[in-house]
């Protein structure tokens, strides 16, 4: 799993640049907005070259997607994941992003699958079990857990909670309960006890390893 | 935008995405899409009309100078925010417990093809064959009021209001009011109401650019471009 939501901030661009380099094969990526980016700037200052999750099938240690937003609205110039798409048809699978969130939500929390209307009517609906409760159809989407989230936050204590900043948190919470090792990128790590316990967002019981970025690194 | 059996100019993406913001209650909280949705937020001069995007923040009301960007303040389109004391920030769980909930009250979407029982198809092109679903799907199925604001026709001429839609689901029966450059359309008892035309435009000339049959329940007015 690859927290954020395609722009910068809120990505862990580090370690997605750090596994990218790694002698793997056959990843299954979960991503949200995944592959816009790099194509198109979405979410990153003009002056920086964007990273997307695009980058998993350019160098080729990947070979599914899950996610809600794999490409750009325009074709030109293609991006790695359309390239890859391509010739993998079934290995690009499109999720609403509310089901996906939720998905991953469920897997964190122990419920193995829940009802939506979102998708009712359109191919989201195929071969799934669907059900009328109070006259409305619902479409039964099960939890999707993984063995890793990359994640990224702002600031990590020693014990491993996080705070976020802004827009940046998305699918970060979420993805840090639903994966067997959450590895967390920080700008900042303060020692235990030195941040609010009031206001942590993510426990630190969900976090295995954090990772510290160096200071005024290019990629914000 | 003329073509030319048009009788009059069509409105720009300006002109729809102003007009569009007409038809906002004060007091509802409001999700805005890509495109010309997008261009509604600086038309909204409403303080008591909250903006949410779906990566995590409302209350959101301006850009950010460019100068002046940090990438923790992003809408869902990518565009880096001016921080307000009025925004509130949460994770995606929750923005689409807002969502699914019936908390938003009116969403403003693009659409390549609208039916004349609301369904919408915005997400992908068929003979493209890969496109992205984002919030679009959540949004349409769940959100009291859908406003589509789209251009009337493909740059063909063909018409993107159609008896059944070809292009894939958005979802099904969901859009309530559609805004485009020639006129301002209501979608009722699987009907398609002419409410409003453009300046010079009427009800013959729409008709002969749009798929199903346009009913119009009262006098036509034109739409007010200048003062929304």
């Amino acid at each position: 799993m690859i927290g954020g939501f395609g722009g910068s901030g809120g990505q862990p661009t580090r370690l997605m640049l750090a596994l990218s380099k790694k002698k793997l094969k056959g990843l299954t990526i979960i991503g949200n907005v995944a592959g816009i980016s790099e194509t198109t700037g979405y979410g990153w200052p003009k002056n920086i070259k964007p990273v997307d999750q695009g980058i998993f099938f350019r160098t080729g240690i990947a070979d599914k997607i899950i996610c809600s937003f794999p490409v750009p609205a325009s074709q030109n110039p293609k991006s790695p994941i359309e390239n890859f798409w391509h010739n993998n048809k079934n290995s690009v699978e499109i999720i609403p992003q509310g089901t996906l969130i939720e998905k991953i939500r469920c897997a964190g929390a122990g419920i193995p699958a829940f009802y939506t209307s979102t998708g009712v009517g359109t191919i989201i609906e195929n071969n799934k079990e669907t059900k009328f409760i109070n006259n409305k159809k619902y479409i039964l989407e099960y939890a999707l857990s993984a063995d890793y989230a990359l994640i990224r936050a702002s600031v990590a204590d020693e014990n491993g909670n996080l705070q976020f900043r802004g827009t940046s948190r998305a699918f970060n919470p979420a993805m840090a309960t639903a994966a067997k090792i959450t590895i967390v990128e920080v700008d900042e790590i303060v020692k235990a006890g030195s941040l609010d316990p009031n206001n942590i967002h993510t426990l630190g019981i969900h976090v295995n390893r954090i990772i510290k970025r160096r200071k005024n690194d290019i990629y914000p | 935008m003329r073509y030319h059996s048009d009788p009059a100019e069509r409105l720009n993406k300006k002109q729809i995405a102003k007009y569009a913001t007409k038809f906002l209650k004060n007091n509802s909280i409001i999700n805005l899409g890509i495109g010309i949705p997008s261009l509604c937020a600086q038309y909204i001069t409403d303080p008591t009309i909250l903006l949410h995007a779906e990566n995590g923040v409302y209350g959101f009301n301006k850009f950010a100078n460019e100068k002046n960007i940090n990438p923790d303040y992003m809408d869902a389109g990518g565009n880096f925010l001016e921080t307000n004391k009025n925004m509130v920030f949460f994770d995606s769980v929750e923005s689409f417990n807002l969502i699914r909930g019936g908390h938003i009250d009116t969403t403003i979407l693009g659409a390549f093809q609208v039916s004349k029982n609301g369904d919408i198809a915005n997400w992908m092109i068929p003979k493209r064959g890969i496109g992205s679903i984002g919030g679009a799907m959540d949004l349409c199925a769940n959100t009291k009021n859908v406003i589509v604001t789209m251009e009337h026709t493909t740059k063909l001429n063909e018409p993107k209001i159609v008896e059944k839609c070809e292009f894939p689901l958005t979802a099904v029966n969901c859009v309530n009011k559609i805004v485009t450059d020639v006129g301002v359309f209501e979608i009722n008892y699987n009907s398609i109401i002419l409410k409003e035309c453009a300046p010079g435009w009427d009800v013959l000339s729409i008709q002969n650019i749009t798929g199903v049959k346009v009913k119009c329940d009262k006098k036509i007015v034109f739409m007010d471009i200048d003062n929304v």
